[in-house]
């Protein structure tokens, strides 16, 4: 009976250790999730203008660009997968994972063959411990990416695509990241980005606000040239953004969820100890009088 | 007097916004000036320096930038640069 009151007091204090260090990653997680979202609101105004400069040279010029073409010299196509680089953000990494299990066995099934590239610690170390190859991988800078990493991820994928099909060049580029909606909704998304498919109906408004005839400088072959990677990597940090925001709000649900578990176990741990405690003493004092008792009816 | 409305982005966030009534850009075949009224132009910018006359003042905003594109319609322009210091272009990188 003794034993069981020291063990109950044993688990009350690791469980409050880990309640702070829950507390402690909640409050980080709350703390910089601001700031990833004022990130993904500041990139906005880069990505629009993109977007509409695209769609306009699209629509004034016939130009074809490598780009904005299929290929089908080669049935392999690479599947970007943006998750985080730590746990502690429940099921945050599982949930794109999975979409990005289903995206896979959908391309499979149409007998393509999958390239992979992830973003993430926690993807990479999901893929090596099952052996899968992955073609390239990007780690440390889930929570903060910076342009410089959105760079280097569109310059490899850019890189496959144009690359011909004999030296490992793919067909299509799928991204895979979680869409931040709003403090408690995240949502795994798959976006197909290479080839483009946006540049038709990007602006809805067309029909009555017709986009001016521009004059492009020096033609329109270079403008685009100069226009779609920066477009594609606009593209892709504007998911690594996402992504992030995504990731520190789902820790900071999931650490908050921990925080009250920890409460509740502390709570029923308290109790039983308390219970066992008034067990020991019932114990004790029934033996007293039992001994008492013993003593007087011999005497 | 007609202004135009420049809005100057970068990818991380919009560095310069403001009334403007000459802007003198580092086009891919040289320099362009654009005044408003400017036909509708979009066009590929190399690294050079933009410099941003305001309607009063007579000293223009520098910008040095490291490429980009320039779009311009309808007297609002949108400079959209890779990477972009405030300032002049030093004789270094001028071209």
């Amino acid at each position: 009976m003794a034993g069981s009151q020291r063990i109950y007091r044993q688990r009350i204090k690791s469980t409050q250790s880990l309640k702070k260090m829950f507390r402690a990653q909640e409050l980080i997680a709350a703390s910089r999730i601001g700031r990833a979202r004022d990130r993904v609101s500041m990139a906005a105004p880069y990505s629009r203008a993109i977007t509409r400069a695209v769609s306009a040279v699209a629509t004034h010029s016939n130009t074809s660009h490598p780009f904005l073409v299929e290929r089908d010299d080669t049935n392999r196509v690479a599947v970007l997968l943006i998750a985080s680089d730590r746990g502690m953000a429940g099921a945050y990494s599982a949930s794109v994972i999975r979409e990005t299990e289903r995206l896979i066995e959908r391309l499979e099934h149409e007998g393509k063959q999958v390239v992979l590239y992830v973003s993430g610690r926690r993807a990479v170390t999901y893929y090596t411990f099952r052996g899968r190859d992955v073609e390239g991988s990007w780690t440390g800078h889930s929570d903060a990416p910076s342009t410089d990493i959105a760079g280097e991820i569109s310059e490899v994928l850019l890189d496959a695509f144009r690359a011909p099909a004999d030296q490992g060049g793919v067909a299509e580029v799928h991204i895979v990241f979680t869409q931040f909606v709003n403090m408690v909704t995240q949502r795994p998304r798959v976006i197909r980005l290479l080839p483009l498919e946006v540049v038709e109906g990007v602006e809805p408004a067309d029909d009555r606000e017709q986009l001016p005839l521009y004059e492009f400088e020096p033609d329109p072959a270079v403008v685009l040239d100069a226009l779609l990677p920066r477009y594609v990597r606009s593209r892709i940090y504007a998911s690594l953004l996402q992504a992030a925001a995504s990731e520190l709000a789902a820790r900071q649900r999931a650490m908050h969820t921990a925080t009250d578990n920890a409460e509740d176990l502390i709570r029923t741990y308290t109790r039983l100890a308390n219970q066992a405690r008034q067990g020991e003493i019932t114990q004790e004092i029934s033996e007293i009088v039992s001994g008492a008792d013993a003593l007087a009816s011999a005497s | 007097m007609a202004t135009i409305e420049v809005d100057l982005v970068a990818t991380d966030g919009k560095v310069w916004s403001g009334v403007a009534r000459q802007v003198i850009a580092p086009a891919g075949d040289g320099e362009i000036g654009i005044l408003a009224g400017h036909t509708p132009v979009l066009t590929v910018l190399k690294p050079g320096e933009i410099r941003v006359y305001a309607p009063e003042s007579g000293e223009p905003a520098r910008f040095t930038v490291e490429g980009g594109f320039l779009s311009f319609d309808s007297n609002v322009m949108t400079i959209v640069v890779d990477e972009v210091t405030a300032g002049p272009t030093t004789d270094a990188t001028a071209r």
